[in-house]
């Protein structure tokens, strides 16, 4: 079982990443291998199928469903106007005042007429959607008709939870200390258009002001279960998020309640202050796991001397390495593995589980855990 | 297959969070029995994507654990000789969220609803249910379909002769929505026609051109009449062919196992249909994992025995637990607690293992609080499945004169708790659960049996595994099931009824006999408001004679008295006279002093 521990959320200093951009179906892509672009820039659009509508025109014509072509004023593939005609019966004696005439109700194409159940089915122009490059960076392959592949050198955080989809803006601290929590004051006019560091909390007043500020993003350690409904206006059932309409992207970096930030993710982050960030609230925590990011994009000439973070080789978890308590009692304690014994041990729900012995950072105190509650602080 | 000598088994289920394998073994005796167990995270996710990886983990701790040479290298090795090798591979899968569908008839309440019983008893998930008289408008349809992205899509519609009409109208919508597999872009999401035969050429029509179009026999030929088998089998073929083969590593799998893999759902259904028919008895199973909870059940309605499978996508224990909450609201996790606690903390607590789910509770107090969120997630599943365990809708039945007091309506629910035999619980919450008797007591309180009912769990959750080997070799999957997979947790005798706390509700006598000879006899009046643990052995036996007061009933009818004999199991005997249905008091003081009284009185967390 030594597979079973929790992976770390990746702090890292100084890295090389590539973010896939991807259209979602075929369309044109504007950018070419090796072009510079900055997050903003629109990289590859495509054309979406709109909406389409199903009018029962036997129905309003009065006849056969067999017979609906004798009706048809358009066939299949033929675009139509707003209020345009698309079939008609034969007028009543002759007397126009008594033909019924059926329009199309919006601009699009006939897509079906179907002489089985007397629909015709009308589908609106398509619908047009923009890529952008979400990170400053250098084109590294386009994939044809689909999008592109965008390299950066880069600080990279990962968060544990966020809302909201993808943002950017000059990455500005507004709590002096990890354990600080943010309130309404703490919010200001000239916060718009930034990301902001929080250290322990922020309150939903003071989230509420950031969105009406038109703050781009908020990462803080951590955001009461409670706000989070308030926000969202329901309760959060599973956690897959990053299409939710608020205006401000929330990454959360340790977990629900107040939690002071890990002094490594508030110390990167405060060395970073003052430059452009791209960050994403997306979460997936379940198959294809996807946890919100926080990347500080580098200038060309610090790009020269990054290289690629490597991981660390999957040893497992060892005696000495410092992890994080991800659970109560201690939950958010750093700390050392002292033991690791093999055998299963008692804890005290009485369930038998493989735990581990660690040294705490804050106190010294040795405290035995779940294997399962602690995650490795990766270095 | 089944001729195959098989002394030496490996099987794995492939779940969402953890690959499971176990080693079945033949002994001198010549039984089969499950020996070792290990277990890994699944890796179908970055930076493996590939399933095989987390295999393998779980195949070395078993090699570990066994001392048997299973691997060489990324090979199985076979057949099996010695201490090294294997003679077969067999395994299960929900990773990567199993297997998802979209299901569609022509009314709701008839063919839509048996297309639904078709896919779940296949071990789907089902993303939605589409029918013409569904109460949306042919638009929303449309965008309902194209924003699901479902593994595939089962279309039925009108019985043999009918309806032609409504059923293409469903294919034309499908046609335009032009849905998109969840897994793969390269290619074409099947859709199995499974209706009307008179409208299979308009279906091919209509469909061809925009998927992989399979045809079966019609799901709902009469109105009185259920075909579900056919389609079932279709989607565990595509299920292989298609959307396994698109998951990271499978098509490496696929090549390791010597016979499909089956969707973990449909092979503990598989496995409790077996027992069932095999006893004569009607049975339910709950299987509660991280992300969804599936409920089984097979009872005998008018002579035939009537299998369904639901599984509810969003109530788990982890991946969904907030969900749970979010379901059952806050009031009703809290009932089950006998301690205060502020509810912004137990909203905070609850969401921090919804983002880290693969964490345990290493407190007593977070045990009591997940064993209560369980229950929650048990009943709430429970009650959709009743709601979809029912005869057919729509049936005209002939009434002769006795039926005339019997107000029965076409569309009961089939699930009747006084006639259930066995009761099996299985996953995480319930195989682990760090005392039997708490599992004993969630699977009681969630599903609330009546009259005389056997209480099992599925021991370290290998049902999956048996279920894909029944397929091979039944009987060597039933001897390991019998001796290694169900645990016995006992009997619960609770008379359906209500009355008053403390009011008379059953008077009991109860004989025990151990190997070791006979117990004294007990005798006992149980007031209303009670749940009574009498503490038994696997080997032991119980005789009771159980005399209900005038409002209640034990199986007999209000007021009549039962006499049973049956086997012990690892808790024993539990009487519960706390009333069917059962109400816990509404003022929070009162009702936490009585939960405490009952955990106290079943040993629940004492130290």
């Amino acid at each position: 079982m030594a597979h079973v521990f929790t992976p770390g959320l990746q702090v890292i200093a100084e890295t090389i990443i590539e973010k896939d951009r991807s259209l979602p179906i075929p369309g044109k892509v504007f950018v070419k291998s090796g072009d510079r672009v900055k997050a903003e820039d629109v990289i590859a659009e495509a054309e979406i199928p709109n909406d389409i509508q199903s009018m029962n025109v036997v129905n309003l014509l009065s006849v056969m469903p067999k017979e609906i072509h004798q009706f048809m004023l358009k066939k299949e593939g033929d675009p139509v106007e707003e209020h345009e005609p698309i079939a008609q019966n034969k007028p009543f004696l002759g007397i126009k005042l008594f033909q019924s005439i059926v329009r199309s109700p919006f601009k699009g194409t006939i897509e079906r007429i179907s002489d089985v159940t007397g629909q015709v089915l009308i589908r609106k122009p398509p619908r047009r959607i923009t890529l952008l490059a979400y990170i400053d960076g250098v084109v590294k392959n386009v994939a044809e008709n689909l999008g592109a592949e965008i390299e950066t050198a880069c600080a990279f955080i990962q968060g544990i939870f966020g809302i909201g989809g993808e943002a950017f803006g000059e990455l500005t601290m507004v709590s002096p200390e990890p354990s600080h929590a943010l309130d309404e004051a703490d919010i200001t006019e000239s916060h718009a258009g930034k990301i902001l560091v929080g250290g322990s909390h922020i309150s939903h007043r003071a989230f509420k002001k950031a969105m009406e500020m038109g703050v781009k993003g908020i990462i803080v350690g951590g955001f009461h279960a409670k706000d989070l409904k308030n926000i969202l206006g329901y309760e959060l059932g599973v956690a897959i998020t990053g299409d939710e309409d608020v205006k401000t992207t929330l990454i959360v970096t340790e977990g629900f309640g107040k939690m002071a930030m890990a002094d490594r993710t508030f110390d990167l982050l405060r060395k970073n202050q003052g430059r452009r960030v791209s960050i994403s609230g997306r979460t997936q925590i379940r198959a294809g796991v996807m946890r919100p990011e926080i990347i500080v994009t580098f200038s060309d000439k610090e790009a020269q001397s990054v290289k690629a973070h490597v991981p660390k080789a999957e040893t497992g978890i060892q005696i000495g390495d410092e992890v994080r308590i991800i659970r109560e009692p201690f939950f958010g304690r750093l700390g050392n593995i002292m033991e690791l014994p093999p055998e299963l041990t008692k804890i005290e729900t009485e369930a038998k589980v493989r735990v581990m012995k660690v040294k705490l950072a804050s106190t010294g105190e040795v405290v035995t855990i779940p294997r399962a509650n602690v995650e490795l602080i990766e270095v | 297959m089944e001729n195959k000598e098989l002394n030496i088994i490996i099987a794995t289920d492939c779940g969402s969070t953890t690959t499971k394998a176990i080693l079945i073994e033949k002994n001198e005796k010549g039984e089969y029995r499950q020996t070792f167990r290990g277990e890994a995270p699944t890796t179908v996710e970055e930076p493996y994507n590939d399933v095989t990886r987390g295999v393998l983990n779980a195949m070395q701790e078993v090699e570990e654990l066994s001392g048997r040479k299973i691997l060489d290298g990324e090979k199985i090795i076979y057949p099996a000789r010695g201490n090294t090798g294997v003679d077969i591979y067999i395994s299960t899968s929900s990773a990567g969220g199993g297997l998802q569908m979209l299901v569609a008839g022509a009314v709701k309440a008839m063919t839509a609803e048996s297309a639904q019983r078709a896919a779940l008893g296949a071990g789907a998930i089902v993303m939605d249910v589409l029918a013409s008289n569904d109460g949306r408008l042919a638009h929303q349809k449309i965008a309902r379909i194209r924003s699901l992205r479902p593994d595939m899509i089962l279309l039925s519609g009108g019985t043999d002769g009918g309806t032609v009409s409504h059923v293409v109208e469903i294919a034309e919508f499908i046609s335009a929505a032009n849905p998109k597999p969840r897994l793969g872009h390269s290619y074409s999401l099947p859709v199995i026609y499974a209706g009307n035969v008179n409208a299979r050429n308009e279906i091919k029509d209509v469909l061809e051109k925009k998927s992989t179009l399979y045809i079966t026999d019609n799901i709902r030929p009469t109105l009185e009449k259920e075909n579900l088998f056919p389609a079932r089998q279709e989607i565990q073929n595509l299920f292989m062919e298609h959307v396994m083969a698109q998951a990271p590593g499978y098509g490496k799998l696929k090549q390791w196992v010597e016979v499909p893999i089956m969707p973990t759902p449909a092979a503990v259904g598989y496995l409790i249909q077996t027992v069932a028919e095999e006893e004569g008895v009607n049975a339910m199973g709950v299987d509660i994992g991280g992300a969804t909870t599936d409920v089984f059940s097979d009872f005998e309605s008018n002579s035939e025995r009537v299998f369904n499978r639901t599984v509810s996508a969003n109530l788990g224990m982890s991946y969904s637990v907030s969900n749970v909450l979010a379901e059952a609201g806050l009031d009703n996790v809290l009932r089950w607690v006998p301690f205060e606690i502020n509810e912004e903390d137990l909203g905070n607590r609850i969401k921090n293992k919804m983002i880290r789910p693969t964490t345990i509770p290493h407190t007593k107090n977070e045990l009591i609080i997940e064993q209560a969120l369980a229950r929650e997630a048990l009943r709430l599943a429970f009650d959709q499945h009743k709601l979809l365990a029912v005869g057919l809708k729509g049936v005209q039945r002939i009434r002769s004169v006795s039926d005339t007091f019997d107000q029965t309506a076409s569309g009961a629910t089939l699930v009747d708790m006084m006639k259930l035999d066995l009761f099996i619980g299985s996953g995480g919450v319930l195989s682990h659960a760090p005392k039997r008797r708490q599992s004993m007591l969630m699977m009681i309180d969630s599903f609330q049996p009546m009259g005389f009912t056997r209480l099992a769990v599925d021991s370290i959750f290998m049902m999956p595994h048996l279920g894909v080997l029944a397929s091979v070799n039944k009987a060597a999957a039933k001897e390991v099931f019998e001796k290694d997979c169900l645990i016995p947790l006992g009997m619960c005798i609770a008379p359906a009824g209500n009355a008053k706390i403390g009011a008379k509700c059953l008077s009991v006598s109860i004989r025990i006999t151990t190997p070791q000879g006979e117990k004294p006899l007990i005798q006992e009046d149980i007031p209303v408001g009670e749940v009574r643990l009498y503490p038994m052995g696997i080997e032991d036996t119980a005789e009771v004679e159980a005399h209900p007061a005038r409002r209640f009933d034990v199986g007999e009818g209000h007021g009549k008295s039962a006499h049973k004999k049956f086997k012990g199991g690892k808790v024993g005997l539990v009487i519960d006279t706390r009333g069917r249905p059962f109400v816990l008091p509404e003022d929070k003081k009162v009702r936490r002093e009585l939960i405490a009284r009952w955990y106290k009185d079943f040993g629940m967390y004492e130290d």
